[in-house]
């Protein structure tokens, strides 16, 4: 079991990644520790100094939509945020979160408030967000199939490090 | 055959699954075309490399263009390009260089994507080659490592969302009007996870052109692909490069997740107001908006059809920019300013006073061109308008037909283009 703690950081819907992190800051480098400074600038231009590692985004519908571009995925790991729930994902995002092994948590997030500390604990049999300050949790299920293969092997290198290529669950040994 | 009726996008990911593919199946496939760009290739080289790749899986089907930053306009950039060349001539891969196009304008109009195939970019959008009876979609950097490495990609097969277009435009009511339209039914995250396929009495006139406008504005309600019948529209692009592919039609009886029925008779000039394209309004119903710059251009609105809307309103008013206002052109690629070259297009535009910039991705999200200065309102034929899009915060994008572009590059403000006398 792995758990997360942290203190949410609240967004709202419609998150899209070029307001994670701007097309044209992306245009002077792709170093995440340099990238890390103008986090969500567009939202907060004062989010990013405030960041503490462990930190975890909290979102409405929709985070990450627009641009497929990865940095979104990774300055937010650069930043130490290790986690983004929300209540849903763009699809793009969604992958890149998960071959980067940035968890990425599909749930309820209405009554999760700016600075509540999260507890985010995961295992086998799925993932469990607890809002310490309400006492309020929900289980969401294991992520299944290759995408869940993939985050257990802490991303797409690692994993097509060991299998080489895409291995369908259902033919995997293991 | 399968057993059960399919959509155009289970279809093709059965095909390249080697399967039968249902909606929400998880399947592995041979990917045909790899798109990669400036932007994104950067990056997934460094994934190829730490996945330990050696060599690409099959460099005939992999493309990278150098859009994004055309024309490099700072050491970084630069880089980009040398790194993005390096690879590509280690392994044999083909550059579409600065200045050739953007990506999947460029695979369109060159024949690269064809009907039947499964297409992947690293670029968000790669759905606009579902105009060509395509399923394509967007990745990110990763994904496009692992194709590359591997020919082969994971996917969920999408639900599909049936978008019936019912009846015929009226006289200067545009393809980005429809494709608003579509993105305000739907929502912005209408269409998540969802493949869309276009039917009705009005797809079916829908020129090449103005069905990749709806295919590339899907991706802003968050679909994943963005699928068009193979009809005799498509057969007569095809017929320029000599190879049909393999067209995939609907079957009878096919599972849609829903079906949206857009009377397109009804619309009308329409713009997207700031930050968002699903906040769409009649320009009759907007507000009196000042324009600073008006851009022409993008993979949404930067072909020579587009052009021409544009020329036709800005001939029609007089062929006078308002005083303060920016004309910026961009064409999306060499192919559509050779042809605004060949028919006059483009000199006329130059002699109005426009700035005309080279090819590529342009101003549209501030890595390259004209960025917009403080304050100020950029009417765009682009797809999105996020604050800070086009590189500076303070700007205001709206979003519109290159004739609204070109109605307001006349006036100064928003304008119906219909009112243009
Ligand atoms: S023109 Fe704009 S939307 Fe199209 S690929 Fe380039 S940056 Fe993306």
């Amino acid at each position: 079991m792995t758990t997360h703690r942290g203190r949410a950081r609240r967004f709202g819907d419609d998150i899209n990644t070029d307001y994670i992190i701007a097309s044209s800051r992306k245009k002077e480098t792709l170093d995440e520790s340099i990238l890390k400074r103008y986090l969500l600038e567009a939202v907060d231009p004062a989010f990013a100094a405030s960041v503490r590692p462990g930190d975890i985004i909290v979102a409405g519908r929709n985070f990450g939509c627009g641009s497929a571009m990865e940095v979104a995925a990774t300055v937010l790991l650069a930043a130490g945020i290790p986690v983004v729930i929300a209540e849903s994902f763009a699809r793009s995002f969604y992958r890149n979160a998960i071959n980067n092994g940035l968890l990425a948590i599909e749930c309820e997030t209405a009554d999760i408030l700016e600075g509540d500390p999260l507890a985010v604990a995961i295992d086998s049999s799925g993932t469990a967000i607890i809002n310490e300050r309400t006492g309020r949790w929900e289980m969401r299920p294991a992520l299944g199939g290759i995408a869940g293969d993939i985050l257990a092997a802490g991303g797409l290198v690692a994993y097509l490090r060991r299998e080489g290529r895409f291995v369908p669950s259902a033919a995997r040994s293991h | 055959m399968t057993a059960f009726p399919q959509t155009i996008s289970e279809k093709i990911l059965s095909a390249k699954s080697g399967g039968s593919a249902r909606a929400g199946d998880v399947v592995v496939c041979d990917v045909d075309l790899v798109l990669g760009t400036d932007a994104s290739a950067p990056m997934a080289i460094g994934y190829f490399e730490r996945m330990g790749g050696t060599r690409v899986h099959d460099a005939s089907r992999i493309v990278f263009a150098l859009d994004h930053y055309s024309p490099s306009s700072s050491p970084s950039t630069k880089g980009f390009h040398e790194q993005v060349r390096a690879f590509a001539g280690a392994h044999g891969v083909r550059v579409y260089e600065v200045g050739e196009g953007i990506s999947h304008q460029i695979a369109v109009e060159r024949g690269l994507a064809r009907p039947g195939m499964l297409v992947v970019g690293a670029d968000s959008h790669t759905v606009t080659c579902g105009a060509v009876n395509a399923f394509a979609t967007g990745v990110g950097s990763s994904d496009l490592a692992a194709a590359m490495l591997t020919g082969q990609l994971w996917f969920r097969v999408p639900d599909t969302i049936r978008v019936v277009l019912d009846g015929d435009r009226a006289p200067g009511v545009a393809a980005k009007d429809v494709a608003l339209a579509i993105v305000a039914a739907l929502g912005s995250d209408g269409a998540e996870y969802h493949a869309l396929e276009f039917a009705g009495s009005g797809a079916r006139s829908f020129s090449l052109d103005d069905r990749l406008v709806l295919s590339n504005l899907a991706v802003e309600a968050g679909a994943k692909a963005a699928v068009w019948d193979a009809d005799n529209v498509l057969e007569v692009h095809l017929a320029r490069f000599g190879k049909r592919g393999e067209p995939v039609f609907a079957d009878r009886g096919a599972r849609y997740a829903r079906e949206v029925v857009l009377d397109v008779a009804s619309l009308q000039p329409t713009v997207a107001l700031p930050h968002s394209p699903e906040n769409v309004l009649p320009i009759a119903q907007a507000p009196d908006t000042p324009i600073h710059m008006v851009f022409l251009g993008t993979c949404t609105g930067g072909r020579a059809a587009d052009y021409h809307e544009a020329l036709e309103v800005l001939e029609r008013g007089g062929g006078r920019l308002a005083a303060g206002v920016q004309l910026v052109v961009t064409p999306a690629s060499s192919e559509v300013e050779r042809q605004l070259v060949a028919d006059g297009t483009l000199v006329k535009l130059a002699r109005m006073g426009a700035t005309i910039t080279v090819p590529g991705c342009g101003a549209c999200c501030g890595t390259s061109g004209v960025i917009p200065g403080d304050g100020m309102n950029v009417l765009s034929t682009a797809n999105r308008n996020f604050k800070a899009r086009m590189g500076n915060a303070t700007a205001s994008i709206y979003l519109a037909s290159p004739a609204a572009c070109a109605a307001a590059a006349l006036t100064g403000r928003i304008t119906d283009p219909r009112s243009i006398p």
